[in-house]
């Protein structure tokens, strides 16, 4: 057994809870910088340089890109030949979180659902655990904004719809979002599976890089029919009118039952925070 | 770009009858932060008939939960959350003369109403470029409700904070105007 120390996993999600919310990653950036030259709309292009701007200040001042420095959302993979010491993952995984969210001075975003009191250290996150052979941890760590997330949707749609009707629906919850999500959005789309991991699916789907391809020809079809479809719709940059509605679409595919067509899409805004952490 | 817009906060009609949809603006001045919680208790305090922690006549609302100041500064990252939450609240608010209201995204039917007959304006900040708008931010200090923490309210000196205008007084709406004049097919 390869023993990994908690520890050790305290300090590296530590500093990725300030190094995600501080550094806009570098496929963002660049995709944002290729949304301006094809961009038409003159608002679009500005929103799009106030958002490189953004970018720039936010890393030299470490000072985070959105004030939602988000939900943390952590996906593990566990080897089953690993050995964690010196306490609870799961406990280690927040504390983390509560020590990078105060030395970073990042926002605690978590409250009851009613009272709507905050929590005070960013927890509870959202843990979800897999085994997988070999003896690494890998996590997968995304600080989740509020207002792309209130318009991600799920829908379990009848297998009659296929193709056609699965795209149609994409379409249209981006089209109904319009510019509350902070458009530029990345689009991450999860079909098949069941109703929770469609969800899951959708989620995986935006731990891609931008600019790079989807490693199944079928679905980078599907993607770019997707795509061009979306930006067709005029929404453009934060909504005020552009060619430029989303830099990307995701998608994850699996098999599903034999009655149903689960279809998950998570709105991503383009704040896209997420790092992998491999021990 | 075009022309810009120089609003001195509190706003009077006079400052905002002449702004259309489109319009580049950048706000000065002293101005409110408010998110959704703060806009519950407010509406609480009207239906009791008991005064409110802030003005509201010729004041602008900005719509943020910003993160906390780091040493040095004056604030955090300070960008607009997405307003259609702030809906419920916001008629009100305009009846009792609120001129500007600051975030992101579609207001309700009944806000843009409220708008036209109270006469008041909605613009648009760009949603998450927080670092960037924090940086027009030159005072900060908690009014109300210190203990809901990055949902407290607070008064904000502004040097020209920039926006654009989403909804003014005759009833137009940009989101509607700008993804139309982009549509393909």
């Amino acid at each position: 057994m390869r023993q990994i120390s908690t520890r050790t996993i305290i300090d590296r999600i530590k500093d990725s809870a300030m190094r995600l919310n501080f550094e806009l990653k570098e496929d963002v950036l660049s995709s944002l910088k290729d949304a301006l030259d094809n961009e038409e709309s003159q608002v679009g292009k500005e929103i799009l340089n106030q958002l490189i701007e953004n970018a720039g200040i936010a890393r030299h001042d470490m000072i985070p890109i959105c004030q939602d420095t988000g939900l943390a959302i952590i996906i593990a993979e566990m080897g089953q030949e690993v050995c964690i010491v010196g306490g609870d993952l799961r406990s280690a995984f927040e504390e983390g979180i509560r020590q990078g969210y105060k030395e970073g001075y990042l926002r605690n975003s978590v409250c009851h659902p009613f009272t709507r009191e905050n929590t005070g250290d960013n927890t509870p996150i959202i843990v979800h655990f897999d085994m997988v052979p070999g003896d690494r941890l890998k996590l997968w760590f995304a600080a989740k904004g509020g207002g792309s997330e209130n318009m991600s949707r799920l829908f379990m749609l009848p297998p009659s719809a296929g193709w056609v009707g699965v795209k149609e629906k994409i379409v249209q919850t981006v089209e109904e979002a319009g510019p509350n999500p902070c458009p530029p959005t990345i689009i991450g789309v999860g079909i098949g599976g069941s109703f929770e991991q469609s969800a899951l699916l959708a989620q995986k789907a935006l731990f891609r890089p931008l600019g790079t391809l989807n490693p199944d020809s079928e679905l980078v079809k599907m993607e770019d029919e997707v795509l061009e479809e979306i930006n067709k719709t005029g929404i453009g940059p934060q909504g005020l009118g552009g060619r430029i509605t989303s830099l990307a679409v995701h998608i994850l595919m699996m098999p599903c039952h034999i009655s149903s067509l689960p279809l998950a899409i998570d709105i991503q805004c383009h704040a896209s925070r997420y790092t992998e952490i491999i021990f | 770009m075009d022309k810009v817009y120089h609003l001195e906060a509190p706003l009077s009609i006079e400052d905002i009858e002449c702004l259309k949809i489109g319009d580049m603006v950048d706000v000065s001045g002293y101005i409110y932060t408010a998110r959704d919680a703060a806009h519950q208790r407010f509406l609480k305090l009207i239906k009791e008939g008991k005064e409110l922690p802030i003005p509201i006549e010729g004041q602008i609302i900005y719509y943020v939960g910003p993160t906390p100041a780091p040493p040095g500064k004056v604030i955090g990252a300070a960008g607009a959350t997405t307003s259609y939450r702030m809906d419920p609240y916001s008629p009100a608010l305009l009846e009792m003369g609120l001129k500007g209201m600051i975030g992101k995204g579609r207001r309700s039917n009944e806000v843009k109403e409220a708008m036209v007959k109270y006469k008041a304006i909605y613009m648009a900040s760009v949603g998450g470029a927080a670092a960037l708008m924090s940086r027009s931010i030159k005072e900060a200090s908690v009014v109300a409700y210190e203990e809901m923490g990055p949902e407290a309210v607070m008064k904000l000196k502004v040097e020209k904070m920039p926006a654009i205008v989403v909804n003014d007084i005759f009833g137009n709406d940009l989101y509607n105007e700008g993804k139309k004049k982009y549509r393909i097919n």
